[in-house]
């Protein structure tokens, strides 16, 4: 037994061992990490952690850790690691020589792209004050539709920006979700909800995880929920089961649409004379059919009482149907006869869990003794609600139909009645919105300038065709092609196509490729074998076809050895960090809340905080953000700008929403505080904003809330947020492509697709990828899930948490896999029409028949994050990545293989047969990747770990 | 007498294995520790962990269950871990039922491993003596942690609050009250052994909708569905009959 | 459960060396009685000293059993519950016995200590032989229980356990006594070999009775007790870590049934056939059987080997209900 040494000392900070951000107490003995706990008072985990968190250790003293920049090695290959240290100077310099240079003359030739970043607010302004355009998040790669498709519908999200209220539900509906962001929380809530008595539904092709304590597994076949959801939605019209009153009054069921086919105005909403405001929401200026009076009325008039059904003729002849009567018409023939043929669910489940839905949310209201006023003056004693409630994730959002799953899915969430009110989905601020929210990009390449920030924001909301950011023929400005009539919607950008786009030289060639935090070499590309091979191709004279690549991160990852120049970031133990309210924050049902990570240990080595490198380099390329008007660097460090940072002089709006003023005496807005990290610090490196009840529920249409987050400066304006059922915003995008209006118009190559897929209402269509696919050779859909313990692909290098998963198997039906003649553990290959994996096969009980499914990202090219070449990760471990293509063939060229709407990757679309390996094939995993050896700077791995703090691992 | 255990409710659990590595971690730099990792980036990682969270399969598809089983030392009222160990280094805590080794006696000849059913003690390969689940008691009488803090690692950890604990001899306790009010059970009894952890079952809620609560008469259908009125000067019955 | 072969030579060891010194002590006690020629001083030391030797070497290899081996002397501690711990009390003494056994022989020091009613005088070296005996029985008894008390372990808790370890090493005891007899000279291979031979044979007899019980054994643990679910379809996918433990390396053996089976056949044969077929023969060559008794021994201790192989490796623990499955 070791006695214990008695310097113990607890600092609290936020855990990064995933993106959800949970306090955590960081116990250090002799300044070495002993033990890391959750912290009770803070609002996200309120005490617990989960396996990642707790094996924070590990991550910290890993061998997987750069520590020194590193230089390519003269004439050595990309890819194979041969490196050589360079100071942090260098490095410095041969950036500046090279970003000045690009800057000055063509700024869109630098690209920064980030992986699982919690920055976004510094990272994405950078690169605007760069110029460039090319720069984008991992939203894209990871769940777009999620957002665009709920936000584009309700003003608000699931992922980061809203949830389920499990609290006051009574029935949960859980879809697609494995594991999700909020992932604390949402074990928190599940256990709670469930011991109090809910009932949990999982509609997930397996089941695993959360899904493992639902009440009710629907096993579904990927890529059709789209079906079941339309099927819900007629039965729940069929039955009445709709909340009509909340329909009414809070969506734009009740408002009329023109159908007069040859009208210019077809699909738009009638609009009452008074002229349209000006501004980014949605003015209150359409009809209803008022049922007393029987004649068409302004929208809200107080006396008025809308149909929801029926068709109308206006004064002047106009056809016009309430939208809620288009949705019933497009729900006819989704019968849950017709879902269950594509879902593989029984029509008498559907039906059932659609009176089940409904009827619960009817009968089951719930009423709080909350006074609120709407934005139109009335008055409520009350606040009610109907305790269904809803969570999905990315078994919605990574399939090429996810954008219309997802609106079908928030269009049933409204339709019960369950937008923002108690037992149902609640935003988080500084949702909700107005839809589409107000940021927008430039519209053109004249936004990109030499010399100077660029004009719009790198990421923004299109409201119209007019908002795209392309050229005169409409083709695309960004790298990515995001906010182009390939995928107009692209709101988180495209970095799945970055790569290929990049070293194609489509729409044009790039400079310099910085990436942060991303392994694009690996887990987050898509075709990996062949992007690997682009990262190191050379075109005719010689030079590399993407020239330069600088790779930020904090570990030996797969992307590391494709690097120019290799930045070592420190860990989250080591930097401060600001989750802001400008980017993703941790914000409540409640209220807003943003939270900060303060040093707990010394960076390790030379490693730098990458918010450093960027405002250093900010500094030293004078972007004006970074420099005083005499020309002089603006801040010391990363603490200093979080501090001192203003959105626009005096806006008194920083990265930082919790103790402002200068005594830290104000919230949300007010001039700087220098001590601001102080305060943090005390309080859990959490500010964390309650507001008052009334503000708390129907945030849409709350008039008190509405004008706090005006007066805020969290909403421009204080205009209602109506759900769309039906959305005018994708009609104006299909009358483009139609030819109708005065907007501008898509290539004539693309107007066939934006028709479609920009239609104003769900709609079910197969997955494009599917559509592409002989499904007669191909028939088993093939996806992941991520596995609790194991976070993407960085916790590989984890020594406890790799022993929980070192390797990955496929998980087949034992119907299918004897159908294949597969056996339990049996080496099988998996096949796309792409490519080809070898792996172990695995019976499971709990996977859909027509489905295969691995962990996540366990597989691990050899030696890469300093494991040993024949650690199980690389032998046995594989990759879905290599099956999935980035690009589907078109009849007009290669297209991505994403949502036509949103760019979303769909990583679940992908179709794959299996069959058994031979005899005498090897048994390890295909393919294999040359070996990777330690960089210089990484510390030795240790054949034997005996961790003892303090006592250096002894 | 007071018999400290943890109860186990698998009707929450999602198998997240919070309790697997927070356990880890308090305990390799705690009392118990170091717990060694062997070949920790090298093939076949392998180390010494006091509880461990494993997945069945229940039923065949569709009608399957998947359950998560979190699993460590059950702290039996009856041991036949103890009386076997020929140094008595393995012991049972008269004041509080904690079942526990003494690492400075411990020869690691394994026989009280051979001796557990639940095959929850693991030799750690360093040091070369017996280990298992302390309950860990180098923090549930610690003064210097806050009274709420005064809890084994895994049960502050877990997320969705799946692990009590507390005296299952004291009615009045929590873990008793969850035993008795949801149906909490023992592993294996058949051995006689009394675990005094203890788990509980899976349950589950069920909505039962009946026809005639489907449609109501508030209907919003009736409301909304305004039926299509022919225009005036279309045919009608009006137009033809005299009588 | 893994065979260890820390352990397997241990019992198989001291099992022969117990019989080995049982055999001696009745060669002394039947020339006593006059059923059998009087051996000399020297003939019991050599034998003795082969039976120590034996012991030793058991005693020997349980130190590669055990991680703290310095801390062995601590076993001694827990002889009220613990059946190791009385087996560690009992193997010295029982050595100690042996020793002076041999030591009385050798130095031809050989007291009466004392008469029994009837006049009968009791040596020194009876009383140190009937004082082994009974240790060595004790021993046996001892050793076989460390096993035979796990009651989890099914295959194991039976009083044919005592009764397999006592026989086979005995009779692995007395063949060995018998090659002893014979290389030595002593005209005693008839009535030792015979010994050998109906131990042998009982043994055969007592083994595949176990053999017989263990297959058809029920398990008294089943997935379905070991979670507390009742279904009667339930699989393990995880066993919640993927590259070994302690409870996957200490109790499966990780060998397929067919060479469990071989195992099975080998020493049926190894350990009871051929030394069986070998002692037969022995008592009717007419030349020196010396040689063919020597390979008798080996073949029994190899097979006795593999017996204990066996043991082990059909011993099915519950625990291994909850390791079954990696993924
Ligand atoms: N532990 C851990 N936590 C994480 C992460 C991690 O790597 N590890 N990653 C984080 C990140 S970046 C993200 S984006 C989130 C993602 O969080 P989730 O969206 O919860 O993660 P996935 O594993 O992608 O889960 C997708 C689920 O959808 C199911 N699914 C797939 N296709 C379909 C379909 O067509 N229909 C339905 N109904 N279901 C389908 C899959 O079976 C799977 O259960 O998790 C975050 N949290
Ligand atoms: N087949 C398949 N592929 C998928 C998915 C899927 O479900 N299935 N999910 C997709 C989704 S949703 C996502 S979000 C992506 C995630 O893909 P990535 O964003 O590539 O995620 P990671 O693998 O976590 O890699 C991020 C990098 O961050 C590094 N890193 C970790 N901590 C730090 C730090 O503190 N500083 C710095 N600078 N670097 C650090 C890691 O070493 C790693 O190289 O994967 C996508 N890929
Ligand atoms: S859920 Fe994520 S942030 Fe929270 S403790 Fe786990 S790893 Fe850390
Ligand atoms: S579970 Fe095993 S180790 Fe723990 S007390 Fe019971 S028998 Fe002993
Ligand atoms: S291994 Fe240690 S605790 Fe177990 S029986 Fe042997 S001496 Fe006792
Ligand atoms: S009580 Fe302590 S030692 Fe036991 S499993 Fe929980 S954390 Fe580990
Ligand atoms: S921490 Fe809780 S929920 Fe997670 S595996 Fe352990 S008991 Fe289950
Ligand atoms: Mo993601």
């Amino acid at each position: 037994m070791m006695t214990q040494t008695p310097a113990q000392e607890v600092k609290n900070t936020t855990c990064y061992m995933c993106a959800c951000r949970c306090g955590i107490r960081v116990h250090l003995r002799d300044g070495e990490v002993r033990y890391i706990d959750g912290n009770p008072d803070h609002p996200i985990n309120k005490g617990v952690i989960c396996a990642k968190g707790s094996s924070g250790i590990m991550k910290q003293y890993s061998p997987a850790r750069l520590t020194r920049p590193l230089r390519r090695k003269q004439g050595a290959e990309r890819g194979a690691g041969d490196f050589e240290p360079i100071s942090w100077e260098e490095a410095f310099s041969m950036l500046e020589e090279r970003l000045a240079h690009l800057r000055e003359t063509d700024p869109k030739k630098f690209a920064l792209f980030t992986g699982r970043d919690q920055m976004q607010a510094l990272t994405g302004l950078f690169a605007k004050q760069f110029g460039t355009p090319n720069y984008a998040a991992h939203g894209g790669f990871c769940s777009v539709n999620m957002a665009a498709g709920m936000i584009y519908t309700i003003g608000g999200s699931f992922w980061e920006f809203g949830g389920p209220d499990l609290e006051r539900s009574k029935l949960f509906v859980m879809i697609g979700t494995a594991e999700d962001h909020h992932s604390n929380p949402l074990k928190i809530a599940i256990s709670k909800f469930k011991r109090e008595g809910g009932r949990f539904i999982s509609i997930n092709p397996v089941r695993t995880g959360y899904s493992a304590i639902a009440d009710e597994w629907v096993p579904i076949r990927p890529g059709t929920d789209s079906a079941l959801l339309l099927a819900l939605i007629h039965e729940i019209i069929a039955k009445g089961l709709y909340d009509r009153d909340f329909l009414v009054r809070y969506s734009n069921g009740g408002q009329l649409v023109n159908v007069d086919e040859a009208n210019d105005e077809f699909g738009m909403f009638l609009r009452d004379d008074v002229p349209a405001a000006d501004g980014c929401y949605d003015p209150q200026d359409k009809l209803w059919w008022d049922r007393r009076t029987d004649r068409a009325v302004r929208t809200h008039n107080a006396d008025a009482d809308p149909y929801l059904l029926g068709e109308f003729r206006l004064e002047d002849g106009t056809p016009a149907k309430p939208a809620f009567q288009l949705l019933k018409e497009r729900v006819e023939e989704y019968t849950p006869e017709w879902a269950s043929r594509i879902t593989g669910i029984p029509a008498d489940t559907i039906r059932r869990l659609a009176h089940e839905m409904g009827v619960t949310a009817r009968d089951q209201r719930i009423e709080l003794p909350i006074a609120w006023t709407d934005s139109w003056g009335v008055e409520h004693e009350s606040v009610t609600g109907n305790p269904v409630s809803f969570h999905a994730m990315r078994g919605l959002a990574a399939h090429s139909n996810g954008f219309h799953s997802i609106r079908a899915l928030a269009i049933l969430m409204s339709l019960l009645g369950t937008i923002d009110r108690p037992g149902g989905f609640r935003h988080k601020a500084p949702f909700p919105r107005p839809i589409p929210p107000c940021a927008r990009t430039p519209k053109g390449p004249e936004g990109v300038q030499p010399g100077k920030p660029l004009d719009g924001m790198v990421l923004g909301w299109p409201a119209e065709p007019d908002d795209l950011f392309v050229d005169d023929q409409g083709g695309p400005v960004r790298i990515d092609k995001a906010f182009s009539w390939e995928y107009p919607l692209a709101v988180h950008g495209m970095m799945h196509n970055v790569i290929t786009n990049a070293w194609r030289g489509d729409p044009y060639k790039i400079d310099t490729l910085l990436i942060f935090m991303a392994n694009m070499a690996w887990n987050s590309t898509m075709n990996t074998v062949e992007v690997r091979k682009m990262l190191n191709d050379k075109d005719e004279n010689g030079e590399y076809r993407i020239p330069f690549l600088v790779v930020a991160d904090a570990f030996q990852s797969e992307m590391t050895a494709f690097a120019d120049l290799v930045l070592p970031d420190t860990t989250y133990l080591e930097r401060h960090d600001a989750m802001s309210m400008l980017d993703r924050p941790i914000s409540e049902f409640d209220g807003p809340a943003d939270s900060v990570r303060i040093p707990v240990v010394p960076p390790k080595g030379e490693c730098k905080p990458f918010q450093e490198v960027l405002i250093e380099l900010g500094s030293r390329l004078k972007l004006p953000a970074f420099t005083t008007p005499e020309g002089t660097r603006k801040y010391r460090d990363y603490p200093d700008f979080v501090v001192n940072y203003e959105t626009e002089p005096g806006s008194g709006i920083g990265f930082l929403a919790g103790w402002r003023g200068k005594g830290g005496e104000k919230a949300l807005r007010g001039e700087p505080n220098p001590n601001q990290w102080e305060m943090y610090a005390k309080n859990n490196c959490v500010y964390h904003h309650e507001l008052p009840k009334s503000y708390q529920y129907m945030r849409n249409w709350n008039k008190g809330y509405l004008e706090w987050s005006q007066r805020n400066r969290i909403t421009r304006y204080a205009e209602p947020i109506l759900i769309h059922l039906y959305s005018e915003v994708l009609m104006k995008f299909r009358a483009a492509a139609q030819g109708k209006g005065t907007s501008r118009r898509p290539p004539a190559h693309l107007a066939e697709r934006v028709a479609t897929y920009f239609d104003p209402l769900p709609f079910h269509y197969d997955p494009l990828e599917c559509q592409a696919t002989d499904k007669h050779t191909y028939p088993l859909a093939a996806i992941t899930q991520r596995p609790m313990a194991m976070y993407h692909s960085w916790d590989s290098q984890n020594a406890w948490l790799r022993q929980i998963h070192t390797h990955n198997v496929l998980f087949v039906n034992p119907i299918t896999a004897k159908n294949a003649g597969i056996e339990d553990d049996d080496w099988i290959w998996v096949e796309s029409q792409w490519g080809k994996v070898r792996c172990m096969a695995k019976y499971s009980e709990a996977v859909e028949p027509g489905t295969v499914w691995t962990w996540n990202a366990i597989g691990k090219a050899a030696g890469a994050w300093n494991l040993s070449p024949k650690s199980n990760e690389a032998r046995k471990g594989f990759l879905l990545n290599h099956l999935i293509s980035e690009e589907l063939p078109g009849d007009q060229g290669r297209i991505s293989n994403s949502d036509p709407v949103t760019g979303q990757a769909s990583w679940y679309d992908v179709r794959v047969r299996i069959y058994k390996a031979e005899a005498d094939e090897p048994k390890i995993t295909s393919p294999q990747f040359d070996t990777v050896k330690p960089f210089p700077g990484q510390p030795k791995r240790s054949r034997i770990l005996n961790f003892f703090a303090a006592k250096g691992g002894k | 007498m007071t018999q400290l255990a943890l109860v186990i409710d698998l009707n929450v659990c999602v198998g997240c294995h919070a309790c697997v590595t927070s356990c880890k971690e308090w305990n390799t730099s705690g009392e118990a520790g170091p717990l060694v990792d062997l070949r920790p980036y090298d093939a076949d990682p392998t180390g010494t962990f006091f509880n461990r969270v494993q997945t069945f399969e229940v039923g065949e598809y569709p009608n399957t269950e998947t359950v998560h089983f979190p699993k460590s030392c059950l702290h039996c009222e009856e041991p036949p871990c103890v009386p076997v160990c020929p140094t008595g280094a393995s012991y049972k805590r008269e004041e509080d039922g904690i079942v526990l080794v003494d690492y400075d006696k411990c020869i690691g000849c394994k026989y009280c491993s051979w001796a557990c059913p639940y095959g929850v003690r693991e030799v750690d390969a360093k040091r070369k003596v017996m280990t298992k689940c302390t309950l860990c008691v180098d923090r549930i009488y610690d003064d210097e942690l806050p009274e709420w803090d005064r809890k084994p690692a895994c049960v502050r950890a877990c997320p969705t609050n799946a692990r009590l604990f507390g005296d299952v001899h004291d009615p009045d306790s929590e873990v008793s009250t969850a035993i008795r009010e949801n149906g909490g059970y023992q592993l294996m009894p058949e051995w006689g052994t009394k675990p005094a952890n203890h788990y509980l079952p899976r349950h589950k809620t069920r909505i039962t909708v009946r026809e005639d609560e489907l449609e109501r008469s508030d209907n919003p259908l009736r409301i909304d569905s305004k039926l299509p009125k022919p225009d005036r000067d279309e045919p009608s019955l009006d137009d033809v009959t005299s009588w | 459960m893994h065979p260890a072969f820390s352990v397997i030579f241990l019992t198989t060891l001291i099992g022969a060396g117990q019989g080995l010194f049982i055999a001696l002590f009745l060669v002394e006690s039947l020339g006593l009685l006059g059923m059998a020629p009087i051996q000399d001083g020297n003939f019991f030391a050599l034998g003795t000293l082969a039976s120590l030797i034996l012991l030793g070497l058991g005693l020997i290899a349980s130190f590669f059993h055990l991680g703290r081996p310095e801390r062995a002397w601590r076993t001694a501690t827990k002889w009220r519950t613990s059946w190791l711990s009385r087996e560690v009390i009992v193997l010295p003494a029982f050595m100690g016995v042996v020793f002076l056994y041999g030591l009385a022989h050798w130095l031809n020091f050989n007291p009466t200590l004392f008469t029994l009613p009837g006049d009968r005088a009791v040596l020194a070296t009876v009383a140190l032989g009937a004082a082994g005996t009974v240790l060595a029985v004790a021993l046996f008894v001892s050793t076989a229980m460390i096993y035979a008390a796990v009651k989890f372990l099914q295959e194991w808790h039976s009083p044919l356990t005592v009764v397999n370890y006592t026989v086979l090493g005995a009779a692995s005891g007395f063949t060995l006594a018998t090659a002893y007899a014979a290389w030595s000279g002593a005209q005693l291979v008839h009535v030792l070999a015979s010994t050998a031979i109906a131990l042998t044979l009982l043994g055969l007899v007592t083994r595949i009775a176990s053999l017989i019980r263990n297959a058809r054994i029920k398990p008294k643990s089943t997935l379905q007790t070991a979670i507390g679910v009742k279904h009667p379809r339930i699989v393990q996918k995880s066993q919640g870590f993927m590259g070994g433990s302690f409870n996957t390396r200490e109790f499966f053996h990780h060998k397929s049934d067919g060479f469990i089976r071989t195992v099975k056949w080998v020493f049926l044969i190894a350990a009871f056939g051929i030394p069986t077929g070998l002692l037969a023969l022995s008592l009717v060559m007419t030349v020196d059987p010396t040689n063919v008794l020597i390979a008798a021994a080996l073949i029994q201790y190899l097979g006795l080997i593999a017996e204990r192989w066996f043991f082990f490796a059909q011993a099915n623990h519950p625990q291994n209900l909850y390791y079954q499955s990696v993924a």
